[in-house]
């Protein structure tokens, strides 16, 4: 176990830092430079001025050259000074992440505790209205539009009934969790609704796989009560599949949720990584965007460990014994 | 599947047919989805009969309620809404379809190559493959949205000219969207590579070249029809965010993502301006969705009657 972590955790480690290298060369690419930005904010400055700038920053230089220099920085800690904010890049971070994750925790709480219910009971009686309706329920989920969705909650509760803002962290002035619970509210109901028809179709589909396993039928047979065969039998091996799959989709959840947060101007990760490259703060953008890669990289990491942890009879090396 | 036809005297396509017909979700979003696409095509032609010009500005007739000269109203600058959606419906179609081919074609040829090769250059791409699947989508979707096309040696010209945002925005959907496809097609390359057909094929002195093309290829056809159709909902969500967030199709070009940008704005003053496009969007991505998962069900019959059992 501990060969197949660490050989996991050299792959990831590779493909991290193939993908800081494709992230610097394509940050490289976006329009402007540094120094493009200097010339308009300060129109003296003579071509020889932009030269000799250019050199200082180390632009002239072949992208392979200031990778190399950028890594050694980062290596000793160093991420570099964000523009936008005119602080070191790894101050902003903190914050942000925090806001982040208390939303992304809220809402995957949220639509957990919602979707795998509701895909069990969907799976109980399959090919019944109740399934069917389950069925619509969540493929109207994964379709919609998570900024659409964001938008409408604007509509109804801030717009017409008011009851609640239609963004931003808290009122200014004003502490305390109650009223950041109020800014959160939105938010997370259109990040909640927006990922709970994907957790309701993987629940259905794997308690459906399920209850047609032999063992179930021993477990009928027996004369135990539905309830305990669904609840006591099925539930915990129809449930492996789906963690994996949580697992996976966390990457993809907490890059996603920057259209939420840019809807809500909401001060997270995904906010920040829009404002930066929007903003052309290049130190920023390409440090939001290693952190995004290292997340889903983090997530395949575990899900392979859930899989093997909790069946069993898949060895770590990913074969079945 | 050859079995079923056997016993059924019927051709597979009719079986297929058949068992789509069945579907009746699938069948209803399939007729909204040729509705929508007459209506978008139409464009024109319904603006004849409006006798209307989609981008005349008209500014004492800013945010107009629905009337008859204006069914769905007007928005903030006096176009007409209805055909503001009819074009942008063109625009968000055609990124959805053609980048879901785009990257169907990439994604078979890799898979292709993979799964009938195997050995390093397998290898090679499935590294490849997991590496792009590892990447944070939309976060990388937006800086490869706003890199500057002249860095790329594009000209001034093609990087400004007005239709550049909409092959930029397939391009970049495709270069990322590729693995759903190629994994699939892989796996079944590889087990179709040592099937006796394509040992005879072999034996015969196909070259490498035909034995894919004529004898592997088309036992493909299946997954990729399905996994293509469920991605073009994929697709226009994320065009219709990139385009949302401006980073994707740019005015004046309408598209179902960029209209809900200017009323985002205006929310506050004509909340109705942001139910249409977002509406547009929802019922194609859960019409392609549906249409997606009743040709699961008809091309794949296995999955049915299991679920049936």
């Amino acid at each position: 176990m501990l060969r197949f972590i660490s050989e996991r955790l050299i792959q990831s480690a590779v493909v991290l830092a193939v993908m800081s290298f494709v992230i610097f060369g394509l940050i490289g690419l976006m329009p402007g430079d540094p120094v493009d930005l200097m010339i308009s904010a300060d129109p003296d400055l003579t071509s020889a001025d932009v030269a000799k700038l250019r050199e200082i920053y180390g632009l002239d230089r072949p992208v392979a050259e200031r990778y190399g220099n950028w890594l050694l920085a980062v290596l000793q800690g160093d991420f570099g000074f964000s523009r936008l904010f005119a602080k070191p890049v790894f101050d902003i971070l903190g914050p942000a992440l925090g806001n982040t994750l208390m939303l992304l925790g809220i809402s995957l709480t949220l639509a957990l505790c919602i979707g795998l219910p509701l895909g069990i009971w969907a799976a109980v009686r399959p090919y019944s209205v109740r399934d069917y309706s389950v069925n619509l329920f969540a493929f109207a989920g994964i379709s919609v539009p998570s900024f659409w969705l964001g938008l409408l909650l604007i509509i109804l509760f801030a717009v017409i009934l008011g009851w609640l803002p239609a963004g931003g962290l808290g009122t200014p002035g004003m502490d305390g969790w109650s009223d950041k619970l109020i800014y959160l509210v939105l938010p997370a109901a259109s990040l909640t609704l927006a990922s709970v028809g994907g957790h309701t179709r993987y629940m259905r589909a794997s308690m459906l796989e399920t209850l047609r396993q032999d063992y179930i039928r021993t477990a009928r047979a027996k004369g135990l009560s539905e309830r305990r065969v669904v609840l006591g039998h099925a539930l915990r091996n129809a449930l492996i599949p789906v963690t994996t799959i949580i697992a996976l989709d966390f990457g993809t959840l907490f890059s996603g949720a920057l259209i939420t947060e840019t809807i809500f101007a909401y001060p997270g990760m995904g906010k920040l990584t829009y404002d930066a490259v929007m903003g052309n703060d290049f130190n920023l953008a390409l440090v939001c965007l290693l952190l995004a890669t290292l997340v889903t990289l983090v997530g395949n990491i575990l899900a392979d460990l859930a899989y093997a942890w909790l069946d069993p009879r898949i060895g770590f090396e990913g074969k079945r014994q | 599947m050859s079995d079923a036809a056997a016993t059924a005297a019927a051709t597979p396509l009719a079986l297929v047919t058949r068992r789509f017909l069945r579907h009746r979700l699938a069948l209803i979003s399939a007729g909204v989805l040729v509705v929508l696409a007459a209506a978008s095509l139409l464009a024109p032609v319904v603006e004849g009969w409006l006798g209307l010009d989609a981008n005349a500005v008209d500014l004492f007739n800013r945010l107009a309620a629905p009337s008859a000269a204006h069914p769905l109203g007007t928005d903030e600058a006096g176009r007409d809404v209805l055909l503001r959606l009819l074009y942008g419906g063109r625009v968000s179609l055609f990124v959805g379809i053609a980048a879901a081919l785009t990257a169907a074609v990439l994604g078979t040829t890799v898979g292709l190559l993979s799964g009938y090769f195997g050995g390093r250059l397998d290898a090679l791409f499935m590294r490849l493959t997991d590496g792009v699947i590892a990447l944070p989508l939309l976060p990388l979707l937006i800086v490869l949205a706003a890199i500057d096309l002249q860095k790329l040696g594009f000209s001034a010209e093609a990087a400004q000219a007005e239709n550049m945002s909409l092959y930029r925005i397939v391009a970049i959907v495709a270069l990322v969207g590729w693995t759903t496809v190629a994994r699939l097609v892989r796996a079944t390359a590889l087990s179709l590579r040592e099937r006796p057909f394509v040992l005879a094929a072999r034996a015969q002195g196909a070259s490498s070249c035909r034995i894919m093309t004529v004898h592997i290829l088309p036992n493909l056809a299946s997954p990729i029809i399905v996994a293509t159709t469920l991605s073009v909902g994929n697709v226009i969500l994320l065009e219709s965010v990139l385009s949302f967030l401006g980073l994707g199709i740019q005015p004046p070009l309408p598209s179902w993502g960029n209209l809900l940008t200017n009323a985002q704005e205006l929310i506050w003053d004509a909340p109705a301006l942001a139910v249409y496009p977002g509406l547009a969007i929802f019922v194609t991505v859960i019409a392609f969705n549906f249409v997606g998962d009743g040709l699961q069900d008809a091309l794949d019959p296995r999955s049915l009657e299991r679920g049936k059992r």
